[in-house]
């Protein structure tokens, strides 16, 4: 009975597979977009409660992505983009996900009201609730329109980093949300495009693999157009200026020719050069996305500095 | 018996990880003690501000 008897889990996580759970690179998006946010609005915020209230919403985003990762390993497990996450890859069990993604959801929401206030605190419960429930639980398995609604998820953060900052919800912050929301469809539909086989394996309804490649790319084009206009609008609003302007105008003119150039194509184009266009044209969204949001800090500091144009028409 | 001296890969990892959470819990309380300062700085300016409107 003295006998030593060891117990080897065979998934033992470290510390590093846990931070993996939190899907960092999302994490990176929802830090920069709140603050974002946090730093155009009116009236400044004192750089403590900016660092407290922006690390609340990256472990919010952070535990919604456990949770997906939870809901979503089967799918995760039969697709090549996904399959080293760390519950396909065996290092951290579902169970562990779940109650990471609960503890850590629940503890930020409540963070984030004690370090802000209750409006950007409710506004981060129901992204949380919007990306877990609404997205990876109902949409994402049901319809192709998945993303284009599920796209709210990741529209919030800037909106609550504005509400951090003011308390309240104002046109500039609507339009920072409807920038993301309108950019997330053909930015994923041009991914969706070159991981179609993927998306079939794991029987995702994306719209490649429901309507077909050219309905895809009517509607990449088609909503290119929508988001041009909704990018640009910014720069007539309190928050934006000549310089957001002059880099949206060239930004929107390189989206659209690439739109334009991805509508053109077909499959067989396509597989000939190994969807070279659609790839570049999903990286430049990300380039796109991020240099809207630099333009807008760069607004922020220049009107701190009090270099601003007197006669900026400001239309919304 | 003399495995028993040895640490386990499975030890170190466990090691790394509780050192990971012991330091977040610690950046935790740094951060609520720092935000509890400049929020109870500020409610002291208002009250102050405050004071000295009222005694105008």
């Amino acid at each position: 009975m003295t006998d030593v008897v060891y117990t080897t889990k065979d998934h033992e996580a470290g510390f590093g597979d846990y931070f993996e759970l939190l899907k960092p690179r999302v994490m990176r998006l929802v830090i920069f977009t709140a603050a974002v946010g946090m730093l155009t609005a009116p009236g400044g915020i004192h750089p403590v409660i900016a660092v407290a209230t922006i690390l609340c919403i990256a472990v919010g985003a952070g535990a919604s992505g456990a949770l997906n990762m939870w809901w979503d390993s089967d799918i995760d497990a039969v697709m090549g983009r996904t399959v080293k996450r760390p519950i396909p890859s065996g290092r951290v069990s579902r169970d562990e996900a779940l109650a990471i993604g609960v503890a850590l959801s629940v503890a930020s929401v409540v963070m984030l009201g004690l370090f802000g206030n209750f409006l950007s605190a409710g506004l981060l419960a129901f992204t949380i609730f919007f990306y877990v429930v609404i997205y990876s639980m109902w949409l994402k398995r049901s319809t192709p329109q998945n993303i284009v609604i599920g796209g709210a998820a990741g529209a919030f953060p800037p909106m609550i980093g504005w509400a951090v900052a003011t308390g309240g919800i104002s046109i500039e912050s609507v339009l920072m949300f409807a920038l993301i929301f309108a950019w997330t469809p053909p930015h994923f539909w041009a991914l969706a495009l070159f991981r179609n086989e993927d998306y079939t394996a794991a029987n995702v309804p994306m719209l490649p693999v429901t309507n077909g490649t050219r309905a895809t790319r009517n509607h990449i084009l088609g909503y290119a157009l929508v988001l041009a206009p909704i990018a640009l609008a910014p720069a007539f609003t309190q928050i934006g200026g000549p310089v957001y302007l002059i880099l949206s105008l060239g930004l929107n003119a390189y989206l659209l020719r690439g739109a334009l150039g991805l509508w053109r194509r077909d499959d067989a184009a396509a597989d000939k050069d190994s969807f070279k266009a659609e790839k570049s044209f999903f990286l430049f969204t990300i380039l796109y996305l991020f240099l809207h949001f630099t333009a807008l800090l760069i607004e922020a500091a220049l009107k701190a500095g009090g270099l601003t144009l007197g006669n900026w028409p400001v239309w919304f | 018996m003399a495995e028993l001296g040895k640490t386990h890969e499975l030890h170190k990892r466990r090691l790394g990880r509780n050192t990971g959470v012991a330091l977040l819990l610690g950046l935790f309380v740094v951060l609520s003690i720092a935000v509890s300062v400049v929020k109870i700085g500020n409610s002291n300016s208002e009250l102050e501000n405050a004071t000295e409107e009222a005694s105008e």
